[in-house]
């Protein structure tokens, strides 16, 4: 038998965009009678054969409960997710192990925070920063435990084009802040937020700082150490791997700092009635019998990724992200909405007469893939007074000649339209 | 209705009508291309018709629908933002439009599911249609109890 925790190699060499294409089975099929085009990147990517094939061989070959049984399966269990761990560890380039949590995604990672981390720290009349282009999942977190707490949810603004107004976020941080949530990648916009910088700003007034990740991941090396992050969270769908699993890198000092916020298996050194000692770090955040397969297939994604090098994806994605830009732009009818200096992954726009919905439609028809909507930030939406856009978000997969069928197919359907 | 063969004007001779004329569109994008046409060509609603009280709930777009009574007989108009789901409504109102309320809810409606519509759509979508038969057919029960009670 294959050792579990063997390392999943793409087939290709860098940066080959057809060799890479073969490695995705999905990508070989038609739907409603034309070839897939995936542009839906930043709602969920697809899997390499090597993400598939690595859960497979766990299924088949592996399975058994982590963390318990002396038998041999559950040894090899654990190795491959304790080997998973370790995968994470050097793909956020974290100290220890110890600092990687599993959770189900970004979503899970920031309310373990929120729960965790907010229900021991925050108190009434504090504040939450997060920025004007959250998702969702970095907003709502923060106002349950601020209203729980009596703590107040804080908004940095963003100007025109789609990036963080600093001279605001400046003047923003207090003495009442205590805690700034940032999203590192803007999902609606694909603006890169300056996160190093900002966080080294929160730092000089000891305030320590959240990323959401989750559209990062995909694109850019991450570097907890260097970004100097106390918290990190990443989904494994976004980049490759298989739903529902995640990470979230938390800060040693803050481990300790944190209680944990769900309680059941895994999680306990020893039960009684009258007290329950928990486990060691990182195991007492991660209550139930862990999503194994997904953190070994988690694992497999890094492994591909790495292979293929975030220098060589960042180059040929940034080239891609231009030339999309560039080509939907110019498009007679269509405006771009975000359009940072730094952008990454996503080219979002609304064109006038058209309503997303008809363009998304006729997009589908052709065999390719948007999303249209508020792209659950609808704040980013309400800020330029538009119900939703039309977003095509870029994976390593995709292609020019992708695009050139978008932009085409976009303007077909706004001739027919106007 | 004695025959069995389809008595012109029915609903059904109006639903076989729609059915033969997406046979001859050979892929999606040319029976949206259809629809967008039907939603073209379809009169709408004039902007003060288009209140929130004649709004369908929903809808992934906005959708009003509009009803008055003639002749004992129920005559729709709808209107919508977007052009798809205009001609879809466009689609829903020939076949049910100008009838009297005890036909349009014996109604069978088969001719979604024939031109491969009920199969295409997005759960959303197909909710938002399903949305707009169900209010036409509340709109018909509320007429024949109106009408009902008036003899």
């Amino acid at each position: 038998m294959e050792s579990p925790s063997k390392t999943y190699q793409p087939t290709s060499t860098p940066f080959d965009v057809d060799a890479i294409r073969r490695d995705f089975p999905i990508l070989e099929r038609k739907v409603l009678g034309k070839p897939l085009v995936y542009l839906d990147n930043a709602a969920t990517t697809q899997k390499p054969s090597a993400v598939i094939q690595s859960i497979t061989d766990y299924y088949t070959q592996i399975n058994s409960n982590v963390h318990r049984g002396v038998h041999h399966l559950s040894e090899e269990a654990t190795n491959a997710y304790e080997g998973a761990r370790e995968k994470v560890r050097q793909f956020l380039n974290a100290g220890s192990v110890e600092e990687i949590i599993f959770t189900k995604g970004t979503t899970g990672g920031i309310n373990l925070v929120a729960s965790a981390w907010g229900r021991k720290h925050l108190k009434a009349g504090d504040e939450v920063l997060v920025s004007g282009m959250e998702h969702h999942s970095n907003i709502v977190p923060w106002q349950m435990i601020c209203s729980e707490k009596g703590a107040h949810l804080k908004v940095i603004p963003i100007n025109q084009q789609g990036e963080l107004d600093m001279d605001q976020y400046t003047s923003l941080l207090n003495e009442r802040t205590r805690l700034v949530a940032l999203v590192h990648i803007s999902n609606a916009l694909g603006s890169i937020n300056p996160v190093r910088r900002m966080i080294e700003m929160a730092h000089r007034k000891d305030i320590p700082v959240l990323i959401d990740g989750a559209q990062a991941a995909p694109h850019l090396a991450i570097d907890v150490r260097d970004l100097d992050c106390d918290f990190y969270a990443f989904s494994g769908h976004k980049m490759y791997g298989p739903t529902g699993i995640g990470g979230l890198f938390v800060k040693k000092a803050w481990l300790e700092k944190m209680d944990p916020y769900q309680g059941g298996g895994e999680m306990i050194k020893s039960v009684t009635f009258e007290k329950t000692v928990y486990h060691d770090l990182p195991h007492r955040f991660e209550a139930g019998t862990p999503n194994i397969a997904g953190a070994i297939g988690l694992g497999a994604a890094i492994d591909y990724l790495r292979a293929i090098g975030y220098d060589s994806i960042l180059a040929y994605e940034s080239d891609l992200q231009a030339y999309a830009s560039e080509k939907i732009g110019s498009i007679p009818g269509v405006r771009l909405i975000g359009t940072a200096h730094d952008k990454a992954g996503v080219v979002s726009f609304v064109v006038e007469q058209v309503h997303p919905l008809d363009l998304g439609t006729m997009l589908n028809a052709a065999g390719i893939a948007i999303r249209t909507g508020h792209h659950c930030a609808q704040p980013v939406m309400d800020f330029y007074r538009i119900p939703g856009t039309a977003r095509a978000s870029l994976g390593i997969y995709n292609t020019r000649a992708e695009i050139d069928h978008l932009a085409e197919t976009t303007r077909e359907t706004i001739k027919l339209l106007s | 209705m004695n025959s069995t063969k389809v008595a012109e004007n029915s609903i059904q001779a109006a639903q076989d009508s729609i059915i033969e004329d997406f046979e001859l569109l050979e892929d999606w994008t040319e029976k949206y291309k259809y629809i967008i046409e039907l939603g073209q060509v379809s009169p709408g609603l004039p902007e003060a018709l288009k209140t929130p009280d004649i709004k369908i709930k929903g809808c992934q777009s906005n959708v009003w629908l509009h009803t008055e009574l003639k002749d004992g007989k129920i005559v729709f108009s709808g209107d919508s933002d977007a052009m798809i789901t205009k001609g879809l409504i466009n689609l829903l109102i020939n076949v049910l439009s100008d009838r009297e309320p005890r036909e349009i809810l014996e109604g069978d409606l088969y001719f979604i599911d024939r031109i491969g519509m009920k199969q295409h759509l997005s759960p959303t979508r197909a909710n938002g249609l399903a949305s707009m038969i169900k209010q036409m057919k509340i709109y018909a029960l509320a007429y024949k109890t109106k009408l009902e009670n008036a003899n």
